[in-house]
């Protein structure tokens, strides 16, 4: 993978780089040590500096090493032992289980559960929300400058507010008892699905109402982010190919498949792998939707590893476990997601 | 005929945008509003879409905070504190990082920037059980610096990225004519490019800052029963699923704590945007 992405063409270092052959040591020109002219002097810093990158670099690389890196590599490491109460209150040593606790994993019904409704969500929400951020991205480039502006500014707002504070929304306004979707339901007609059974119904005790709502919710969240990623590509587009499908005798539907989306389409791969990698691993929404580890049969493979984690009494090694699991799944899709961003020249 | 046609459709993409704004906006005017409304009006049959009778009762609990036994103004001082020490942190280390990977070429710079691609899909919920127990033995729980520590480390990815296009801006000629005068390193970042990618730091802290105020996972299990620790979304939620829920009171705590965040993106909104989808990132 990384083979394909640093062999990248294109990346052809400038004369003034210091990477490039002229600026490593040993290439010193004999004109330099002659007369240190002010473009000389100039090269002569530049190339001074050989070391210079690596320190700038150096305190992200340990802070991003220490805390991010490295645990990732403990829980690969915990997810072969028996890691719980006793061991981490230092009772009992930790030992070396193998893959017990793999095995343990996949024979689990619960496991198995969680993972199918982390599927099922993303595989839900991932399309709705491109969806629904393409239409407003398209909406968003037909208005008027001042209109465009509004709207977008709206749905940014939308993408700002806090996940707890838009989950304790979400809960509330679906509350059964003054929540405004019950209210509202029961007052739409039948042949809409309203009815008198809505009121008082209760959105966060099964799974598939709960996940409902956790789809209106992540939805609202998400949509904005690809209709301002959408935009901004329309905006790369020259009017004048839409013009000429236009007169060609196009409608929109037709000049959206032909024109719009093939010329789009590195962006849209983009933005499905990230919504497919945030929306797999939704956590804080899901978590307080599900009532705080109060709902087993809700549980996503993230709120399950956490789960088995940390209530009482904790399992680190089952919990490293399934948060390795979830996070292979999500490094895979990232490895798609990285392929795709260097392709759109991301990396320069 | 033909004009007439175009400003029907232009009012009716009008219509639809203000369509689209007012449901994106309306769950935020929801909370807003039921922050300001009695608990009469809060579970009445019939809601209303604004008070009849405002209060600043719920506010007033919020703020009194007699839920948790603790004042507002603690969480806010704990998550203003943990906020702007990791942001700080945070945009100066990303700001050498992004100096490097724009200015220069060097070994494993690709690995570099390829790895801030990949590590910042990490999944918080599996990285939070190690750093749990790293933190456990360091004595670092329960404790705001280890928070810090966290949103720091964290951000880097997103914000050495987003800064590295703020840096990759500034014209080299500027800095190769400074040091042709004789400006040294120091001088050349001092005078040149710092006052040159202030507004990208501007940018890049919004950023960090609104990842670490919204954060929630590692507050919620680093912080555990110490409640003064609390930072404010751990407070938001303190009052849900405790007894009887009062959404009145979830609504105003919600309400202030959502409004700062808010307000400091719509200032700094356009040339947020444009860093983000360069930089391809969510919160």
């Amino acid at each position: 993978m990384v083979r394909t992405v640093s062999g990248q063409p294109g990346r052809i270092p400038g004369p003034e780089d210091p990477a490039s052959p002229a600026g490593r040591a040993g290439h010193r020109g004999p004109a330099l040590r002659d007369v240190p002219g002010p473009r000389q002097r100039a090269a002569a810093f530049i190339r001074r500096r050989r070391l210079t990158p690596y320190v700038l670099v150096l305190p992200s690389a340990i802070a991003i090493g220490l805390l991010l890196f490295w645990p990732t590599v403990q829980i690969a490491e915990f997810s072969l032992q028996n890691y719980g109460l006793p061991q981490v209150t230092g009772v009992a040593p930790t030992q070396w289980v193998g893959g017990a606790n793999f095995s343990a994993i996949l024979s689990d019904p619960e496991f198995w559960l969680s993972l199918r409704i982390s599927l099922i969500f993303a595989a839900v929400v991932v399309p709705l929300t491109l969806l629904t951020g393409t239409l407003v991205g398209l909406l968003l480039n037909r208005l008027g400058p001042k209109m465009s502006a509004f709207v977008s500014s709206t749905a940014m707002l939308a993408w700002a507010t806090p996940a707890v504070s838009a989950s304790v929304i979400f809960i509330w306004l679906t509350d059964p008892d003054g929540g405004i979707v019950d209210w509202a339901l029961a007052k739409m007609p039948s042949w809409l699905g309203g009815g008198a059974h809505w009121a008082g119904f209760s959105w966060t005790n099964a799974p598939l109402p709960a996940y409902t709502l956790l789809t209106a919710l992540v939805v609202w969240q998400g949509f904005p982010f690809v209709a301002v990623a959408v935009l901004a590509g329309l905006k790369t587009i020259p009017a004048e190919l839409h013009e000429a499908a236009r007169v060609d005798g196009g409608g929109p539907w037709r000049i959206f498949w032909r024109v719009t989306y093939p010329l789009l389409k590195p962006i849209f791969l983009v933005l499905l792998l990230l919504s497919i990698i945030w929306d797999f691993g939704v956590f804080t929404q899901a978590y307080l939707v599900t009532g705080e580890l109060g709902n087993r049969d809700e549980y996503n493979l993230g709120i399950y590893a956490y789960d088995r984690a940390f209530t009482m009494p904790p399992s680190y090694g089952i919990g490293s476990a399934l948060a390795l699991i979830l996070t292979v799944i999500l490094l895979i899709i990232t490895i798609g997601y990285v392929r795709a961003s260097v392709r759109q020249g991301a990396i320069q | 005929m033909r004009l007439r046609s175009r400003a029907a459709r232009r009012a009716g993409l009008n219509v639809l945008g203000v369509l689209v704004a007012l449901v994106t906006l309306f769950p935020i005017l929801w909370m807003v509003s039921t922050a300001f409304k009695p608990a009469r009006e809060i579970y009445s049959l019939t809601p209303h879409p604004l008070p009849a009778h405002p209060t600043l009762g719920n506010f007033r609990s919020v703020i009194d905070g007699k839920v948790i036994g603790l004042p507002y103004w603690n969480f806010l001082k704990n998550s203003l504190f943990v906020t702007l020490v990791s942001v700080v942190a945070s945009t100066l280390i990303a700001l050498l990082a992004a100096i490097a990977v724009a200015r220069f070429r060097f070994r494993f710079r690709t690995s570099y920037l390829i790895m801030l691609l990949i590590v910042q899909m990490l999944p918080q919920q599996a990285m939070v059980i190690a750093l749990f127990l790293d933190f456990r033995s360091l004595g670092l729980l329960d404790n705001l610096a280890g928070l810090i520590l966290v949103y720091t480390a964290f951000s880097l990815p997103v914000t050495i990225w987003m800064l590295r296009n703020f840096v990759a801006a500034v014209p080299r000629e500027m800095e190769e004519a400074a040091a042709i005068d004789g400006a040294g390193p120091m001088r050349i970042f001092w005078r040149i490019m710092l006052p040159l990618v202030a507004p990208g730091l501007v940018a890049t802290s919004v950023f960090a800052f609104i990842f670490a105020w919204n954060e929630f996972v590692f507050a919620l299990t680093f912080l555990g029963t110490d409640t003064a620790k609390y930072t404010l979304p751990i407070y938001v939620t303190y009052f849900y699923g405790r007894g009887t829920v009062d959404w009145g009171s979830i609504m105003a705590a919600s309400t202030l704590f959502t409004i700062p965040v808010m307000a400091f993106f719509l200032i700094v909104q356009r040339r947020m945007t444009n860093g983000l989808v360069t930089g391809a990132v969510k919160g």
